[in-house]
């Protein structure tokens, strides 16, 4: 619930106590940290640096596709092995960029940001506790990230790269491509399961045990939810990744055929065991989402979120029916009619708790006291973009629609609808919302907004017309196309240039805002911020909550 | 032991459930597909049922892996056959190289929807077959088609059935799974 912290009698103003902002020295404090809000700060530096690599290579891949031909490849090769490139090779680059981008994106910005950034911030703040649940752990989850995101980006410099995409298929990453780079992918996948599940353990352990005295469950912020949910998701789906990219490890390295078809394996296996964990990860990435923008809605709307326990409960209805819905990505690996159907159903069964949750939204605007701060713009965009995105979703639901646009470029809009505008929008919008909680600076508004609506623009222009290009049958994955293609791929690319721009102004507000910003005072937004981070100071004090705050057990819902 | 540690093992057991789940699921995975014909996996049987009087027609399909130097095809190409009746089709390998090779093949149907009422009686394929420098065999496949195809309301309009065969080389450094 949101309003909870209006009732807490004890504020927990920290800042009066003299030992609360004792902080240790700069390598003990940044390198040895055990301070959640420290380690959040890390997460979102190393989403952040994430982000731009990934981000830029989407860059190198939509000039690539900006005209029919190939055009930079071989050059861009180049750069990495010395200028004696042979074409196929060339080729091979753009499958390794396409598999960086997915992978770097989905483990390296999208996790960390939401989970460790946003959630190791806000979770035990907004619960009343005055850290994790364990420390230390949650020191390792975040340093076990700087290998994992080392061993992916060496990996084209010591081989020739992953080429596999980020789903790491078997047969192409079992016996298609030999050598070291798909190993480190593999590997580097480990190690950053290893980092999110320690984190899931640490949240699960943290919301369940550590909440302040009268903080129950049904009383808990949305984002606080989300978050939990977010971490059973990854508890009971990371671990069946790691068998199945074990096996590939197997596989390539140590002579057994789980995938192999000569020896009685089957690659088709791979492909139930990875979407077992790929169904659940997408909401793994949207969930946190939510949770962000329930905040936001309520807090700029001044009123509390509309249908509270149907907002929570809807998150827990998707993230269950979430675990069996995985073959929709299987459509034509061959299964039979009754399966399909099956999981046509089931798929579209997830449309009515996100209908639950779009519809509460607009339920909470509805006769509020609105005020388009930049958080809110990014938080409507988000339902905008995110219904998009869901409508073209319960379309590729449909098992005989899916034959024709199975990986064409409609689904790749569709899951940047879902993905880089759904979940991106939310982060920023959380991003802008707890910027001055965080840093204790004001963001420029002015700067905020026309980020909003530059990126808006350019992110639409980017990837609507892909819809075009998918129903016109372009496939995914390709670096060239025939000519027929040209014209919307051309508008893409513009749309990237646009969406770049807006990413300049949010790197000159984050700029402008750390040095010039104006201080940020408890709770710049109001009556309508009512989780307990608006009851700290900005920035919250190195510990804080040192006698835990009480809730009021009256039930507001 | 403290409320902390305890939720942490709990959830730490959850992951290790997981874990086990995912490597079950290689065996589990198997049984579905024999169970439920699932991938066009076919079913194995002793003696044919008597015809029905339907016609159906079986296409056969052969593949060799580019590792493997043989050749290798069916010496017909289709036979229709009744449901139920049991039938006997031969294919024939050579081995192309100057070496004795040992290989075996991997099968399935299509439509997948026919895998649960195809059945086999023999089948070269349920062995290994080694073949000496130049040696040509002829391997007997003998069958029959489940009459309970014409009760499946996704399988009763097959009217072609393809078998396909891909043989592979048995390297002896891999281990079946």
């Amino acid at each position: 619930m949101t309003d909870t912290a209006l009732h807490a009698h004890d504020h927990g103003h920290a800042h009066d106590h003299h030992d609360a902002d004792h902080k240790p020295g700069f390598f003990q404090r940044w390198f040895m940290s055990t301070n959640h809000k420290d380690i959040g700060t890390l997460y979102l530096i190393f989403a952040i640096i994430a982000g731009i690599i990934g981000g830029g290579i989407s860059g190198l891949m939509r000039a690539e596709l900006m005209h029919p031909g190939i055009q930079y490849l071989p050059t861009w090769l180049s750069y990495l092995h010395g200028s004696d490139v042979k074409f196929d090779d060339a080729l091979h680059f753009w499958n390794v960029l396409i598999t960086a981008h997915g992978l770097i994106m989905v483990f390296f910005m999208v996790m960390p940001a939401m989970i460790g950034g946003f959630g190791n911030w806000f979770v035990p703040i907004m619960i009343g506790a005055p850290d994790m649940a364990f420390p230390r752990m949650n020191n390792i989850s975040f340093w076990l990230l700087i290998p994992a995101f080392t061993l992916l980006l060496a990996s084209p410099f010591v081989g020739v790269g992953a080429g596999t995409g980020w789903t790491v298929y078997a047969p192409l990453s079992t016996y298609g491509e030999p050598g070291p780079s798909v190993d480190m992918a593999i590997l580097s996948l480990h190690l950053a399961g290893a980092s999110s599940i320690l984190g899931a353990i640490n949240f699960i352990t943290t919301i369940f045990n550590m909440r302040a005295p009268g903080m129950t469950l049904h009383k808990m912020p949305l984002f606080v939810w989300s978050v939990l949910i977010t971490a059973f998701l990854l508890l009971l789906a990371l671990p069946v990744l790691a068998a199945a990219i074990t096996m590939l490890l197997t596989d390539r390295n140590f002579g057994t055929a789980f995938y192999d078809p000569a020896y009685g394996g089957d690659p088709i296996l791979y492909q139930h065991l990875f979407w077992f964990f790929g169904h659940p990860e997408v909401y793994i990435m949207i969930l946190p989402g939510f949770g962000i923008v329930s905040q936001i809605i309520a807090t700029f709307s001044r009123k509390p979120v509309f249908g509270y326990l149907g907002m929570a409960y809807a998150m827990v209805a998707i993230g269950l029916v979430g675990f069996v819905v995985w073959a929709h990505h299987m459509f034509t690996t061959g299964l039979s009619v009754t399966v399909k159907m099956y999981f046509t159903a089931a798929t579209m069964v997830i449309a009515v708790p996100t209908g639950v949750k779009i519809f509460s939204w607009i339920a909470t605007m509805w006769g509020g006291s609105l005020s388009f701060k930049t958080p809110m713009v990014w938080s409507i965009g988000f339902i905008f973009m995110f219904t998009v995105g869901g409508v073209t979703g319960v379309v590729l639901a449909n098992g005989g629609v899916d034959d024709y646009m199975q990986d064409t470029y409609y689904v790749v809009a569709h899951f940047h609808y879902v993905l880089s505008l759904g979940a991106v929008f939310s982060l920023f919008a959380g991003f802008y919302y707890w910027f001055p909680k965080i840093s204790g600076k004001m963001y420029n508004e002015l700067l905020g907004h026309l980020h909003f609506w530059v990126f808006f623009i350019g992110v639409n222009v980017m990837f609507f017309p892909m819809h075009f290009l998918g129903l016109q049958g372009m496939p995914r994955r390709y670096p060239d196309y025939p000519d027929a293609y040209a014209h919307w791929n051309q508008v893409a690319t513009y749309g990237y240039m646009i969406m770049f721009a807006g990413v300049v102004i949010f790197f000159v507000n984050i700029a402008w805002s750390l040095f010039a910003g104006k201080k940020a005072g408890d709770n710049p937004w109001g009556e309508g911020a009512t989780t307990l981070e608006w009851t700290l100071s900005s920035p919250p004090p190195f510990h804080q909550f040192e006698t835990l705050p009480i809730i009021d057990g009256g039930d507001r819902h | 032991m403290n409320r902390n540690l305890r939720t942490a093992l709990l959830a730490g057991l959850g992951v290790c459930t997981m874990t086990g789940v995912g490597f079950a699921s290689v065996p589990l995975y198997r049984m579905f597909c024999e169970v439920t014909g699932l991938n066009g996996t076919t079913q194995r049987g002793l003696r044919a049922p008597g015809t029905t009087g339907e016609k159906i027609t079986v296409a056969f399909d052969s593949n060799v892996s580019p590792k493997l130097p043989w050749k290798f095809a069916p010496e017909r190409r289709a036979d229709t056959i009744d449901v139920g009746g049991r039938d006997m089709a031969f294919f024939k390998a050579k081995n192309l190289s100057d070496k004795p090779i040992t290989g075996s093949a991997t099968f399935n149907v299509t439509p997948s929807a026919a895998g649960k009422y195809f059945t086999k009686i023999q089948c070269f394929c349920f062995t290994q077959q080694t073949l000496q420098p130049g040696e040509e065999v002829r391997m007997p496949v003998i069958f029959y088609v489940d009459p309970a195809i014409q009760n499946d309301p996704d399988a009763k309009d097959i009217r072609e059935i393809t078998l396909s065969y891909t043989f592979y080389p048995v390297d002896s450094g891999k281990t079946a799974s």
